[in-house]
């Protein structure tokens, strides 16, 4: 099947390809597969009840990537996906996901995607989520991304989930359960703009001893868009975690930042910090006085905030 | 040439009453010079500084850049017909790059020219440029990264708004050095420089003494250091209560 250049526009926009990759794919367009193809370390195939995929990355693989971007063009569309991710012992890879719907209908447009991450001893795994809507009209554009991983022992995983602009409503769950020395890193970055609403709800489990995990998360609300983020670290063990959010906001927009630390053993150490405040003036009077005019500085100041 | 022909600036206080930090300064900046612009704090040398750049108004008086009124400008097109301006305190930036930074600074400037500024103030390139102007970096890392800017950026008016303030003893000569030789007797650019630091006071062009929003001495070293260090000296220790940072001495 030949993709039009809107859907190479948005799988650009989500997943940075500009030409088919060569490795293993999975490209699902208003619902169906329409590209697929495995490598010889990575399978990529569908799961038992036909709801998704399997991707299996073999133990010891090195340096691969997997990609199963996501696009929405159809009005109207209600899509969801279960996919299931085993990356391998001692495997080192990279699964980059995403979501970008077109919508110029008045309809809602919304994706779910569910995916179940193990991450097996030894493993490393970096993981890339942009998701991203345009359109004209007034449909909506939904998208709500339930992210379950399991960091096994010694096994490590940096996400980095982006919310580029565009979507009208996200509800983003993201659960993890962290073994023995294991080690998970989230980053997660959202702007909203207009009358957008986010809500990302994220809990660590660190179960085992020597894990660790660390939330960065940082935010850009605009015009009369809410965000509301709360993250949770349980600490069932002799275990380090923390949690940054930052957020900045502007016009009419709303943050809620809820972090949550829950030590269950006498030697987890648990932090957190939050931060919300529009951008400092001194920031943009530094930025001016280089010769940027204050949108210019505003614009800049974001870009590195959600970079 | 920037010249300030009686500037006044007004505040209100936290009574609503109005508070008047300068009462009508007068300089010319020439080109080819450094100036030191010194006195207690609180005397206005800062605001002198902020109203050039325009991130202050004044509530009277005219600047012109070059024989041309500036004194409407925004800090924007100051920044583009000119002037720079070295923060005493610069703000960070989360997410934003040393590199980042620098480029916005000069635009034109390529690697070569930027790692050589780092280096010029003690940063080496391959440690920093990449460094997030964050809260990772010391307040001198962060002075140093200001510095090389203005120096980079290479404005036809520079002002260094206290360059020693958090910096190291063995910094500040480099510094110094720097400057001396970035605007000394160069026939295109002027440079300002707000210091209560005696190394640096002597060593320029001309001096310049702020005190009650009122320029109360101005000329060479030779014209009026000696008569002016031991004053200087002695109001900033009474007003800072013995703090070491503004001793002049």
């Amino acid at each position: 099947m030949t993709l039009s250049k809107l859907d190479l526009n948005l799988l650009d926009t989500i997943a940075d390809i500009k030409e088919m990759p060569k490795g293993a794919l999975n490209i699902r367009l208003n619902g169906t597969a329409v590209m697929r193809q495995s490598s010889p370390n990575i399978s990529v195939g569908p799961n038992a009840d036909g709801t998704g995929l399997v991707v299996e990355i073999k133990p010891g693989t090195r340096n691969e990537t997997v990609h199963v971007p996501v696009v929405l063009t159809q009005p109207g569309l209600q899509d969801k996906v279960y996919n299931t991710f085993i990356v391998g012992e001692n495997a080192d890879a990279t699964i980059i996901a995403g979501c970008g719907i077109h919508n110029d209908s008045h309809a809602i447009s919304r994706h779910d995607g569910i995916h179940e991450i193990i991450v097996k001893a030894g493993a490393k795994l970096k993981y890339l989520e942009k998701h991203y809507g345009e359109g004209s009209a007034a449909g909506q554009r939904v998208l709500n991304p339930t992210t379950i991983i399991t960091i096994e022992e010694g096994a490590s995983a940096e996400l980095e989930m982006v919310q580029i602009k565009g979507v009208n409503d996200t509800v983003r769950s993201t659960v993890a359960h962290v073994h023995a020395r294991g080690n998970l890193k989230i980053v997660e970055r959202l702007l909203t703009q207009s009358g957008q609403k986010a809500e990302s709800d994220i809990k660590i489990y660190i179960e085992g001893s020597g894990g660790a995990a660390q939330v960065l998360s940082r935010a850009v609300a605009q015009g009369e868009s809410f965000q509301l983020f709360r993250a949770a670290l349980i600490g069932q063990a002799a275990c380090v975690g923390h949690v940054e959010c930052d957020a900045i906001l502007m016009d009419k927009a709303r943050i809620r930042s809820i972090p949550e630390l829950q030590a269950e053993d006498a030697e987890a150490v648990l932090t957190h910090e939050a931060a919300i405040g529009k951008i400092a003036g001194e920031q943009l009077i530094k930025l001016m006085s280089l010769g940027l005019s204050e949108q210019e500085a505003v614009d800049t100041i974001l870009e590195g905030f959600l970079r | 040439m920037l010249k300030l022909e009686d500037i006044h600036m007004q505040v209100d206080n936290d009574s609503g009453e109005k508070i008047e930090i300068l009462k009508g300064i007068n300089i010319k900046f020439e080109k080819g010079k450094v100036y030191a612009v010194t006195g207690p704090n609180g005397g206005g040398k800062s605001s002198i500084a902020k109203v050039i750049m325009g991130i202050y108004k004044q509530s009277s008086g005219h600047i012109y850049l070059e024989g041309k009124e500036i004194t409407n400008l925004t800090i924007t097109e100051r920044a583009r017909k000119g002037i720079g301006y070295a923060f005493q305190q610069p703000p960070r930036f989360k997410g934003l790059t040393i590199q980042d930074v620098l480029a916005i600074a000069c635009p034109q400037a390529d690697q070569l020219r930027i790692r050589g500024y780092l280096r010029d103030v003690g940063l080496c390139p391959e440690d920093y440029l990449d460094r997030d102007l964050g809260a990772g970096l010391s307040g001198g890392e962060i002075k140093r990264i200001e510095m090389a800017q203005l120096l980079l950026r290479n404005p036809v008016i520079s002002i260094f708004d206290e360059p020693e303030a958090g910096v190291d003893l063995w910094t500040i000569q480099k510094l110094l050095g720097l400057i001396l030789s970035a605007y000394k007797n160069n026939p295109h650019n002027t440079a300002v420089v707000i210091t209560h630091n005696e190394k640096i006071i002597p060593v320029c062009d001309e001096i310049i003494v702020v005190e009650g929003g009122v320029i109360i001495e101005h000329g060479t070293p030779a014209e009026i250091w000696h008569l002016i260090k031991d004053d200087i000296e002695c109001k900033v220790r009474n007003q800072c209560q013995g703090d070491v940072i503004y001793d002049v001495k």
